[in-house]
Order: C-alpha cells, then sequence, then structure tokens
C-alpha cells in the first residue's frame, strides 16, 4: 500500500460541523405544474404511441423518487443491466464493484453486460472527434441491448448518465436526427429502445438506502463527510436529478447526501459545493496542471479548512479520480490536502462489512484511506494481510481469480 | 503611445471565418443553446476554466450572438480547448448553454482540420485510437508512471501488479487490462459500424491521417466477415 500519511491526515476535529439544514425557515415546494422544463418522458411515451420507437418499461416493484420540479421517478430495484463506467472499471474498481457487491447482499437480481459500449461521452466532451448521430446510435444500441436481454438501464457514470439525457432531448426534438439514428439501429438489426427512465445508480442507492441501513455494521457517527455532487449528473437536463424537501431544503440534490446520512454518517456543508471536480475530460489526461490546482484549491483546500472531513464522498467516475488522484502532488508542497475520496457506494459497503480490498479494492486508490477505517472500527492491516493471501494463491495458480462467494 | 491591439488571425480571410461560423450556427443545437446574453457573468463566476485561464464563456456567448466572425474564429483557435465541459455554465439565467456552444465550436474546428485543434489533441490521440477501437475510452494498462508522474508511487505499485490485482476482481467482466470490461466481438464491429456510418472516422482523417488509416484498416477488417453491411 503505498500511500502518504501526512499530518493533515491526523483529523483533530476543530472544525464544527455545518450540516445540510439551511439557514430559514421558509419550506420551498416544487410543484410540477410550474416547472420550466417540459416532462420530456411525456413525449418518450407519444412517440411510442406514433411507432416512433419502443419504451421500455421500469420493472416493477420500482421507488418513487422526487426531482427537481417536483415530479416522480421511477428507480427500478431490481433486473437492473449494469451500463458500467470505463474510468471506474478501468482505474478506480471498487467502485463498480461495491454497486455490485450491495445488489447482491439485497438480494436483488442484475446483469453485468458484455454487450456494452462506454457512453463515449468522455471522449466526445475531450476531443469533439465525434457528432450527435454518432452519440446517439451508441446510446440507442447499449439501450437496444439492454432490452434485448429484459433488463433495464442503470448507468454507474454520472457523464454516461447526463450524456443520454441530452441525447433523450434531442432525439425527441430533433425528428430528422430521430430517424438518421433509427436507420443505424435497425442496420444492425436492433430495436430502437427509449428507455421508460434514465437512472443513475446514485439513484438507486437513494432508492435503497433504508435497506442500506438496516444493515449497517460500523458505528459512523462520528464520521464527518463532505459530499461532491457530480455536474453531469444534475447540470446538465438538470430537472431529471432527485431534490429533496428534507434535504439541504430540496436546494440541493438530494442523492449521496440522503445515503450518507441513512447510514449514520454527518455531512459537512462547504461553500464550493457548486464547483466542478476540475476533470475537464481532456484536461485529466493530457493538461492535469489545470486539474491539480482547481481539484486541490477550489474543493478539498475549501473542504478541509471550512469542514475539515474524515471522507469526500461524491457518485461519478471523473470527480473520485480528479479528488482523490490530484492530492499527491499538492501533498509534496505541503498543503492543506489529505482526504480519501470515494463513491458512497464504496463507503456504504465498507458500513455493511465489505472487505476493504477484496471489495471496496481501496488499493487503487491514491489518498491515505486508513485513517478513516481505523475511525471506522476496520483493521486495515489485517484485511491488507488477508488480500495479499488471495494474491499469492492467484499467482500461485491454486485459484484462478477472486469469487463473488469468496466475498459475500 | 499606446498601439493598436493586433487582430489575431488577421492573415485568415474573413470569408474563410464566415464559413466556419455558419457551420456552427447551422448545427441543429444551436438554436436552444443561444438566446441572447444579460453580460451578468454568472456563467464566468460559476466556470472553472475561466479561474486559471483568460477564458470567458461570457465572450463566447456574446461573440456567437453579435455574429463576430473575427472574434469567434479567434476563439475557436484559443480559448474552446481550455473548457472544462463541466456545464456549470448551465446556471445561466438566459437559459444559454455556452459549454454546448463551445461542442459545437469544437466540432467544427476538428471538422476543418485546424492547425490549433491539431496542437490541442496532438498528446490525445492514443485515447482516441482506444475508445473507436474498443468502446471503452480509458483501460487499466493505461496506468503507467510515466503518463501519470504527479498522481505518486501509487500508481506504479497498481502497474506492477495489474494482471494479478485484476483477477482480485469479483466481477467476471473486469478481469481484463487492455480494456476496462470485457467487450463481445459483436459489440465492437458494431460500434465501428457506427462510427464509420455516422461520418465520425472521417473526422479523424482531418486530425490525423495516420491515425484514421490505422483505425479504417482495424474497422473494415472487423467489419468484412461480420455480416453487418
Amino acid at each position: 500500500m503505498a500511500t502518504l500519511t501526512p499530518e493533515s491526515t491526523k483529523n483533530d476535529r476543530t472544525v464544527p460541523v455545518r450540516g445540510t439544514s439551511v439557514e430559514t425557515t421558509k419550506t420551498f415546494r416544487p410543484d410540477p405544474e410550474e416547472a420550466p422544463e417540459e416532462d420530456l418522458r411525456e413525449a418518450v411515451l407519444q412517440l411510442e404511441r406514433e411507432g416512433e420507437w419502443i419504451v421500455q418499461r421500469v420493472p416493477e416493484p420500482y421507488y418513487e423518487a422526487p426531482t427537481k420540479y417536483g415530479r416522480m421517478k421511477k428507480i427500478p430495484y431490481e433486473r437492473t443491466w449494469h451500463h458500467k463506467s470505463c474510468g471506474q472499471c478501468g482505474h478506480i474498481p471498487g467502485y463498480s464493484t461495491s454497486i455490485f457487491w450491495l445488489n447482491r447482499v439485497l438480494g436483488y437480481d442484475y446483469f453485468d453486460p458484455r454487450d456494452q459500449t462506454s457512453c463515449t461521452a468522455w471522449n466526445y466532451y475531450a476531443s469533439a472527434t465525434s457528432n450527435q448521430a454518432a452519440q446517439a446510435a451508441v446510446a440507442m444500441r447499449n439501450f437496444a441491448a439492454a432490452y434485448e436481454t429484459g433488463y433495464f438501464p442503470l448507468i454507474h457514470c454520472g457523464t454516461s448518465f447526463g450524456h443520454y439525457k441530452e441525447v433523450r432531448h434531442e432525439l425527441v426534438h430533433d425528428h430528422a436526427l430521430r430517424r438518421q439514428v433509427r436507420s443505424i439501429i435497425e442496420r444492425l438489426g436492433r430495436p430502437f429502445v427509449m428507455p421508460e427512465e434514465i437512472v443513475h445508480y446514485s439513484e438507486w442507492m437513494y432508492a435503497v438506502r433504508d435497506q442500506l441501513q438496516a444493515r449497517v455494521v460500523h458505528d459512523l457517527s462520528s464520521i464527518v463527510s463532505t459530499v461532491h455532487p457530480a455536474c453531469h449528473y444534475y447540470k446538465l437536463q438538470s430537472g431529471d436529478a432527485i431534490y429533496d424537501p428534507e434535504i439541504y431544503g430540496g436546494q440541493r440534490t438530494a442523492v449521496v447526501t440522503g445515503v450518507v446520512q441513512a447510514l449514520g454518517a454527518q455531512v459537512a456543508d462547504y461553500s464550493t459545493w457548486y464547483d466542478c471536480c476540475g476533470f475537464g475530460f481532456r484536461h485529466i489526461l493530457v493538461q492535469r496542471d489545470f486539474t491539480r490546482s482547481f481539484a486541490t484549491l477550489r474543493k478539498i483546500e475549501v473542504m478541509k479548512e471550512e469542514a475539515n472531513p474524515d471522507v469526500v464522498l461524491t457518485h461519478d467516475t471523473g470527480c473520485v479520480t480528479s479528488l482523490d488522484k490530484s492530492q499527491f502532488a499538492a501533498q509534496a508542497h505541503g498543503r492543506n490536502v489529505g482526504v480519501p475520496v470515494m463513491s458512497e457506494s464504496q463507503f456504504a459497503a465498507l458500513a455493511m462489512g465489505a472487505h476493504p480490498f477484496r471489495v471496496t479494492q481501496l488499493h487503487w486508490h491514491s489518498t491515505d484511506y486508513r485513517p478513516l477505517l481505523a475511525k471506522m472500527g476496520i483493521d486495515a492491516e489485517r484485511a491488507w494481510a488477508e488480500f495479499q493471501e488471495d494474491v499469492k494463491q492467484i499467482e500461485a495458480g491454486t485459484m484462478d481469480y477472486l469469487t463473488w462467494e469468496a466475498v459475500l | 503611445m499606446q498601439q493598436p491591439m493586433k487582430q489575431a488571425y488577421a492573415d485568415v480571410p474573413v470569408e474563410e471565418k464566415t464559413r466556419l461560423y455558419r457551420e456552427v450556427v447551422q448545427d441543429a443545437r444551436f438554436d436552444t443553446y443561444l438566446y441572447g446574453c444579460y453580460e451578468c457573468g454568472i456563467c464566468v463566476a460559476a466556470c472553472p476554466s475561466a479561474r486559471f485561464y483568460d477564458f470567458s464563456p461570457r465572450k463566447i456567448a456574446q461573440a456567437l450572438a453579435r455574429e463576430d466572425v473575427d472574434l469567434v474564429y479567434e476563439q475557436m483557435n484559443d480559448d474552446v480547448w481550455n473548457c472544462s465541459q463541466c456545464f456549470s455554465c448551465l446556471r445561466c439565467p438566459r437559459g444559454n448553454n455556452p459549454g454546448g456552444l463551445i461542442t459545437i465550436m469544437r466540432e467544427v474546428a476538428v471538422n476543418n482540420g485546424l492547425r490549433t485543434t491539431k496542437e490541442a489533441l496532438a498528446g490525445y490521440t492514443r485515447i482516441i485510437y482506444k475508445i473507436m477501437t474498443t468502446g471503452t475510452q480509458v483501460s487499466p494498462d493505461m496506468l503507467q508512471e510515466d503518463a501519470f508522474p504527479d498522481w505518486g508511487p501509487q500508481v506504479k505499485e497498481v502497474a506492477d501488479h495489474l494482471a494479478v490485482w485484476r483477477r482480485a476482481l469479483p466481477p467476471e467482466t473486469m478481469h481484463t487490462t487492455a480494456l476496462s470490461w470485457e467487450v463481445e466481438e459483436r459489440t465492437m464491429r458494431e460500434l465501428y459500424a457506427i462510427w464509420k456510418w455516422t461520418g465520425t472516422l472521417d473526422m479523424i482523417a482531418q486530425l490525423d491521417e495516420g491515425l484514421h488509416d490505422i483505425m479504417e484498416e482495424i474497422m473494415d477488417d472487423a467489419l468484412e466477415d461480420s455480416g453487418i453491411a
């Protein structure tokens, strides 16, 4: 475990926790009738009635969650088709593994497909070497693949989620584009399918938060977290993100925060919550001076100064990567950083007794997570020794790979 | 005496600048991305790139709204690659989408093979190759210390143990090192067909002819016997 343990991670709590209550007695209750944006889902169903496409229905039973303008959104519990994230699976694989682990612990039926490509939006937002038709065709090919299995798409990546909502908007409003993409999908021998809802995994986490809470095995009451809401989750097609009047007075998205609070941990507020993580798509790969600066100066250092959290929790591929990896160089300069970063799915899995290396795979993360594990009551040294035994067995050929049976 | 500022790209004919401007405004998305501008600066206040670069989403919206073809051309060359594409600028009270306008401007810049675009994406072509040929953008074997020296020694540790650590992942689809997960052959071939049928592969020819030729050969070979017309 080659991680740094700077002085700054010794978390002497001197900063009071400013929570998620708003400083007003006024209650804002959104009225769907006064929403400034159309409900695109009605148009999706109308296009089905006109024979333009098939609408894949959310499988029952489902959870109904409130969105920004008070409309309700159906979130499936199970029979989910996991639209994986290239960045999660490639560089922080404990993220996706934890989502799957949680499904298995809750006993939910899910499907992990091989007939799935990335949404390709990371590349699109980085290099623009694509176009509307290609991006929509990639989305609709994946939706068709999900439909053919009978499982409903659950999208792991915040950018995939946001981009697919943009694609849905464009396909609904641009009939020429819709015809072009339909022709491509039919030429591939696939059905032309739009899901009834476009659902992000963090919405599923929000939907099952009470079930997660019932399985928590560690006392998290002393854990202070800060939440970074992912830009592409709630800024793109903003009306289709979950908001709860009980959390931040309904003024910020409730996903992640609602789950972390249900697990029993504290969520602390900080002033730059709206800022992005600095990922930049292109910048994280070829112009990281920007990413490092923004992630540390505008996010991590502000969190440290205003909330001094034990952990930063978020719900997107790029955000975990930027906020975690950028801290190494800042630590080398003695800056006030040094907070572990992970997804709320990893945090929930840890809270529910998941193995920190076999399941949450924290050895893929950079910033030291051992103080957090210690505070949660998890023996990191013992867990690492257990994982090293797995590695030895794989290297010796006595174990082909780590199985689900071994981690449940 | 203060000298007048020299106009950037003064050597480029106004007809060429106008042609590219028209490509931007004729994009199907343009009319829903730009409604005017209050000049309030909210987009700039929310913009991460504006904090670190000489960059302003407000100026992008205003230049396009004013049909300032000189400034739009300059931005297409010198500004658009600074944008983070986070879409924080969607806070615009006028309903503009400056980030979306930049997406369009970038597409036009790529399609027309602007020199500055080639320079901006010079270090990026291996990523384009990865996503277009495998269907996953980043892969575990990209985690190499020479590519990410600023991420510290943990990157080397991942690289040194990559194959075995990938096998120490319970999901069966994730034992890969060159892809983020196992992708079926049929799935990749369908992706290749999409790149070809939508003109995306042709876009690459404007950016990097060598890369285009390599990818075209891979895709043509894969599609030849696939039954995909």
